[in-house]
C-alpha cells in the first residue's frame, strides 16, 4: 500500500523529474485564468439576466443555470471532446474534424459550468440589498448611477465576494477534469508520473500543487467572510468625524445618523 | 440508429444504478464521518481540533480527482469498496464544514440549557442540538449529495462501471455524430432527471420550512 512513502530514492528520483509537473502547474494555472474569467463574465451576464424584467432574458438564463448545475462536468467535458471536432467541422466545412486544443477545451468546460454557479450568486446579491436602498439613495439626492457606486454595489459586493471566492476554489479543483481527455495538466502529468514510475511521490506532489494554488483562496474566502459579517462602520474622516467615535449621541451633531 | 438497443440499454443502465449506490452509500458514510469532525472541530481537545481543521483544509484544497486515483493507487478491493472509500474521504471534509455551520447557527442557550437539565453531553447532542442542526442543514446536505452524483463521473478515470464509464463504452461503437448525439441526450437527461429532482425536493422543503 503504501511502501516506500519515505525511500529517499523514490524521492530523490521524483524530484529530478519535476519538469512535467511545473509543466502541468502552469497549463492549470492558464485554464484556471482564462476559465475564471469566462465564467465571471458569463455568470455576470446570466445573473443580471435572471433578475432582468424580460421573460425570455430570465427564461434563458433559468434553463442555463439548471442544465449545467445537474449534469456532471466531466460528462460536459467529454461531449465537447467527442462531439465538438465534427460540430466544428459541419460549421466551418473543413475535410477533417477540428480539433480542440486541451486548453480551450478546460477553459471553456471549466467556465460554461461555473458561470451557472456564478449567475445564482450575482442573483442573490442582486436580490439581497433592499429596492429601498435605491428609492432612499434618489430621495437623497443621489442620480441613480451615484447610487449604484455608491450604495448599491458596495453592498452587493460584501454579499458576493465570499461564495464567489469559493466557487474560484471549486473552478481550481475541477480543472483536473482535463486529466480525463489527456489534457496535460498537473492532475494528467502527475498521474503519468505514477503510472510511470509507479511511486506514490507523484500523488503528494500533485496533492501540495494543488494546495498551494487553492490554500490561498481559501483563507480569502475566510477573511472576506468574516470581514462581510462584522457590523458596518462609518469611515474615519479627518476634521469631520474627529472627537465623535465612540459617542452616539455626538452623532447627529457630526452629520452622521445615530 | 439501433445503438440503443436492449443489450446496450441494459449494460448502460447498470451503470447508472452502480453510480447511484456508490453515491449513497458514499453520501451516508461522510454524513456520519462528517457529523463526527465537525463535533471534535466544535467540541474537541486543542490538539485534535487542530487535527481536524488540518483534515478538512487539506480536502478542500485538493482535487476530488486526485483522492479517487490515491485511493485506487493505495488500496486494493472491489470498486464499490474504492469508490465509497475515495468519496467518503473526501466528502466528510465538505460534510464537516455544512455540519459546523448548522451548529453554529443552534443558539448556545439551546446547549446550556439541556445540561442544565442534566442531559450529558452526548444525550444533549443526540436529542435536543443535532435535530435543530440537521433541520437548518438539509438543503446544503442535499446540494451536496447533487455534487456527490456528478462527481461520480469521475470514477471513469479508474474504470469504475459507473453510469459514465458504461456509456463511454458504448460510445466506442457509436458509428456517426447522430449516435453520439443521441447517447449523450440520453446520459444528459437522466443525470438531470435524478439531480433536478432532488433539487425539487429540496425547494420543496424550503416552502414548507418558510410556511411553518
Amino acid at each position: 500500500m503504501l511502501e516506500g512513502l519515505l525511500d529517499p530514492k523514490r524521492w530523490t528520483l521524483t524530484f529530478a523529474n519535476m519538469g512535467p509537473f511545473w509543466e502541468g502547474f502552469g497549463a492549470t494555472l492558464k485554464v484556471v485564468a482564462a476559465g475564471l474569467a469566462l465564467a465571471l463574465l458569463l455568470g455576470t451576464l446570466l445573473g443580471v439576466f435572471s433578475t432582468a424584467r424580460s421573460r425570455v432574458l430570465r427564461g434563458v438564463s433559468r434553463v442555463y443555470v439548471e442544465f449545467y448545475q445537474n449534469t456532471p462536468l466531466p460528462v460536459q467535458v467529454l461531449f465537447m471532446y467527442m462531439a465538438g471536432p465534427q460540430f466544428l467541422q459541419a460549421m466551418t466545412g473543413s475535410a477533417q474534424p477540428v480539433r480542440i486544443a486541451p486548453f480551450a477545451l478546460g477553459a471553456l468546460g471549466v467556465g460554461l459550468y461555473h458561470a451557472a454557479y456564478v449567475a445564482e450568486v450575482i442573483r442573490t446579491g442582486i436580490e439581497a440589498v433592499p429596492r429601498g436602498q435605491m428609492e432612499a439613495a434618489q430621495s437623497q439626492g443621489f442620480s441613480r448611477l451615484q447610487a449604484y457606486v455608491y450604495i448599491i454595489l458596495p453592498q452587493t459586493f460584501k454579499i458576493i465576494l465570499p461564495p464567489l471566492c469559493n466557487q474560484a476554489l471549486n473552478l481550481v479543483k475541477n480543472t483536473s477534469v482535463l486529466a480525463l481527455v489527456a489534457g496535460g495538466d498537473l492532475m494528467y502529468r502527475s498521474d503519468n508520473f505514477v503510472s510511470l514510475y509507479g511511486y506514490l511521490q507523484g500523488y503528494i506532489v500533485c496533492c501540495l500543487m494543488y494546495f498551494a494554488i487553492c490554500f490561498p483562496i481559501a483563507m480569502l474566502g475566510q477573511w472576506l467572510e468574516r470581514r462581510s459579517k462584522a457590523r458596518p462602520r462609518a469611515k474615519v474622516i479627518p476634521g469631520v468625524t474627529d472627537g465623535c467615535e465612540g459617542d452616539p449621541a455626538a452623532g447627529a451633531v457630526c452629520g452622521r445618523g445615530v | 440508429m439501433g445503438i440503443l438497443n436492449a443489450t446496450n440499454l441494459v449494460y448502460i443502465m447498470g451503470g447508472f444504478v452502480k453510480t447511484i449506490e456508490i453515491s449513497a452509500l458514499s453520501i451516508i458514510c461522510s454524513i456520519v464521518v462528517g457529523t463526527a469532525l465537525a463535533l471534535v472541530r466544535s467540541y474537541g481537545p486543542k490538539p485534535l481540533r487542530l487535527l481536524v481543521a488540518a483534515y478538512i483544509e487539506l480536502f478542500r484544497c485538493t482535487p476530488n480527482l486526485l483522492w479517487i486515483l490515491f485511493i485506487y493507487f493505495t488500496v486494493q478491493g472491489i470498486d464499490l469498496f474504492i469508490s465509497t472509500l475515495a468519496f467518503t474521504l473526501f466528502t466528510s471534509a465538505v460534510m464537516a464544514e455544512i455540519v459546523r455551520a448548522g451548529l453554529n447557527a443552534v443558539p448556545t442557550g439551546q446547549f446550556e440549557a439541556a445540561r442544565s437539565q442534566g442531559f450529558g453531553f452526548f444525550t444533549a447532542m443526540r436529542h435536543i442540538i443535532l435535530p435543530q442542526t440537521f433541520r437548518i442543514i438539509m438543503p446544503a446536505l442535499f446540494g451536496q449529495c447533487t455534487t456527490v452524483i456528478k462527481d461520480s463521473s469521475y470514477l471513469s478515470g479508474i474504470n469504475v462501471a459507473e453510469f459514465m464509464y458504461t456509456t463511454n463504452v458504448v460510445m466506442a461503437h457509436a458509428v456517426s455524430l447522430d449516435q453520439v448525439l443521441l447517447l449523450y441526450g440520453f446520459v444528459f437527461a437522466l443525470y438531470f432527471a435524478l439531480n433536478f429532482g432532488i433539487s425539487l425536493l429540496v425547494r420543496r422543503y424550503q416552502r414548507k420550512i418558510a410556511s411553518a
